[in-house]
């Protein structure tokens, strides 16, 4: 363990992967703060960057950045009223109603804190719950794997936000999309329409950038007319009072991170969801409810934290069994099957000293927010002034070679046009993007060990329910199918 | 596949059945609802949003059908002006951005990362 160890810091504390932080995590606080460009866009213009860098400094600048970025999409909450990320949407209104009041310091300022102590309490409980559950999960066969998916899958269709019809059919999409190509049980061309690129199946990076980054710029030029007035706020030193704030409000806290990281790890929602429902949560269960909305930290305090601790608890799965937390790990899993860190219960036997970095790198992103996110905070005016005709378009074409270089072809940029529409169309009429992602991400995973069981199980469907832990997956994913329809029957008699 | 119960065609039909039944639902809800067949956007009505969505979409179609022949560095300079200039900013912010902004990406991507962009008509003067 000692050796493994001293391995990762010494993987970590190399001045290229500590420059790569570095440059990651201001790259980050931009994003985050523009409203309109988000964290996962953050991870998804990362990509291509990465592909060249070796495991460590690329994944390390995927946490790193996407760390920043959700901390940072507070700061346009407070000064625009605008959400720089949707992780900071959920308490937007209180944070602008706040620095009106003339306490902007106090908004800004436990956005901060509240964030780097949430991102370490999930990065805690990530360290904690990972190897633990990869023990348990070396025992696991494709009857398991089969079960977890199918949660997974679940899970994200009745937690995005909305009409839960619309996430099933988000989620067939993803699902229909990971079924081209030759790499299904039978290795038989599905598909394909004779088109060689379609052979390899689609792939998946063009696929995000343009769901995640080139639909994102179409609604921000759809948007373009709306101005950005900037609150005034007197900034002096943020961290102010934030003693007193954690001393006051500690339960608060907890239990944000909490249930970040529990959010956080339930595949399909992230940071965003975790956000809306602390900031729920924190009302419910407030002695002042009615302040809320009024300009009030509390609930500030609790989704704070909830939406960073999410975004460490998003790796759990996406680390040990490879079902993404998240729609960043969802891109996240990509990224390390192509570094030669698979996922699944081995990688910490495998890869111990890279994972082990990639925890050491939590820390230090967490760490590093202190210093980066006051000044991001002090520089808040002069991101915000970037000119978005300008921005957007420069970032489009980025996009454009970043989808032509994962296999330098043409057909990477027309999938992200392709997609960039689809995406963006969905998103307009209700339909969630993140069941989508993670339906083309398990797709494979789903039913390779669907067919695998079946054919283990000559036919017979019992056999999912035989082995225990599979029995006990499948009775508690039955259970969660269930309650929406029970609810349904119950609220029309 | 003969002799297999469980085949290639099992699991898209699987989600063939899947969206066919959601797709009714939602027919079924919408007409229940009354809601109108089609709506448009807000930005319909900006002029300024209307030629960016179009000249987005457009410059993209541009640069899949002629980065091959014409190269990146010419499309892209193209694109960037026809795309800064749609959205509002004046020439004199729009050109020194263009070719910055294509210098950048080359020097980003071609250079440091090594991925092979297109030169087209510029070959003969490839750096």
């Amino acid at each position: 363990m000692g050796a493994v160890l001293a391995q990762a810091f010494a993987l970590v504390f190399d001045p290229y992967v500590l420059w790569v932080i570095l440059a990651s995590a201001i790259f980050g606080l931009f994003v985050g703060a523009v409203p309109g460009l988000t964290a996962t866009m953050a991870t998804a213009l990362l990509v291509p960057v990465t592909f060249f860098m070796p495991p460590v400094p690329a994944i390390a600048s995927i946490v790193t950045a996407t760390a920043m970025a959700i901390f940072a999409g507070d700061i346009p909450s407070c000064l625009l009223r605008m959400p720089g990320t949707p992780a900071s949407a959920a308490y937007t209104d209180e944070a602008y109603a706040l620095t009106k009041k003339g306490q902007g310091e106090l908004a800004l300022g436990s956005g901060l804190w509240f964030s780097i102590l949430g991102g370490l309490f999930g990065t805690a409980v990530l360290i904690a719950a990972a190897p633990t559950l990869a023990e348990v999960a070396l025992k696991f066969s494709s009857f398991e794997y089969f079960w977890l998916v199918v949660l997974g899958l679940a899970s994200a269709v009745f937690l995005a936000i909305g009409n839960p019809l619309k996430g099933v059919v988000s989620l067939l999409l993803g699902l229909l999309v990971s079924s081209a190509g030759l790499d299904n049980p039978a290795g038989f061309p599905r598909f394909t329409f004779g088109i060689a690129e379609l052979a390899g199946g689609l792939t998946l990076i063009p696929i995000m950038i343009g769901m995640f980054a080139v639909s994102e710029i179409l609604r921000s030029v759809a948007r373009i007319e709306e101005p950005w007035e900037m609150a005034q706020a007197k900034i002096g030193n943020v961290l102010h009072g934030m003693w007193t704030l954690t001393k006051r409000y500690p339960w608060q806290f907890i239990r944000g991170s909490v249930v970040g990281t529990a959010i956080g790890a339930l595949p399909g929602a992230g940071a965003d969801i975790a956000a809306w429902m602390s900031y729920a949560v924190s009302k419910r269960f407030s002695k002042e409810p009615e302040k809320f909305g009024t300009g009030h930290v509390e609930g500030i305090i609790e989704a704070g934290a909830s939406n960073n601790s999410a975004l460490a608890g998003a790796w759990i799965p996406a680390l040990v069994f490879g079902i993404p937390g998240d729609s960043i790990t969802a891109i996240v899993i990509g990224v390390l099957y192509i570094k030669g860190l698979n996922p699944g219960p081995t990688i910490f036997m495998n890869n111990a000293p890279a994972i082990y970095a990639v925890f050491i790198v939590f820390v230090l992103a967490n760490l590093l927010m202190l210093p980066l996110g006051i000044a991001a905070i002090r520089a808040a005016k002069q991101m915000l002034r970037a000119p978005r005709e300008v921005l957007l378009p420069v970032i489009l074409l980025f996009c454009i070679v970043g989808s032509f270089a994962i296999n330098n072809s043409i057909f990477g940029v027309v999938l992200m046009l392709a997609f960039g529409l689809v995406g963006y169309v969905m998103e307009e009429n209700g339909f969630p993007i993140a069941p989508a992602i993670l339906g083309m991400v398990l797709g494979a995973m789903l039913e390779e060990n669907f067919i695998s069981s079946m054919i283990k199980a000559d036919g017979r469907f019992i056999a999912f329910f035989e082995r225990p832990i599979a029995g006990a997956l499948g009775l508690l994913t039955i259970a969660v199918l269930s309650v929406p329809l029970l609810r349904r029957l119950t609220a029309r008699s | 596949m003969p002799g297999q119960r469980f085949g290639p065609a099992w699991f898209p039909g699987l989600i063939a059945v899947g969206l066919a039944l959601c797709g009714a639902l939602l027919v079924f809800a919408g007409l229940r609802q009354r809601s109108a067949w089609i709506s448009l956007p807000d930005w319909i009505h900006s002029r300024r949003a209307r030629a960016g969505i179009g000249a987005l979409v457009a410059g993209l179609v541009f640069y899949v059908l002629a980065a091959d022949a014409l190269g990146f560095h010419i499309a892209g300079i193209v694109l960037l002006v026809l795309w800064i200039r749609v959205l509002g900013a004046s020439w004199r912010v729009t050109l020194p951005v263009a070719l910055v902004g294509t210098l950048v990406i080359h020097f980003a991507f071609y250079k440091l990362l090594r991925v092979p962009l297109p030169w087209g008509v510029l070959e003969r003067w490839a750096f």
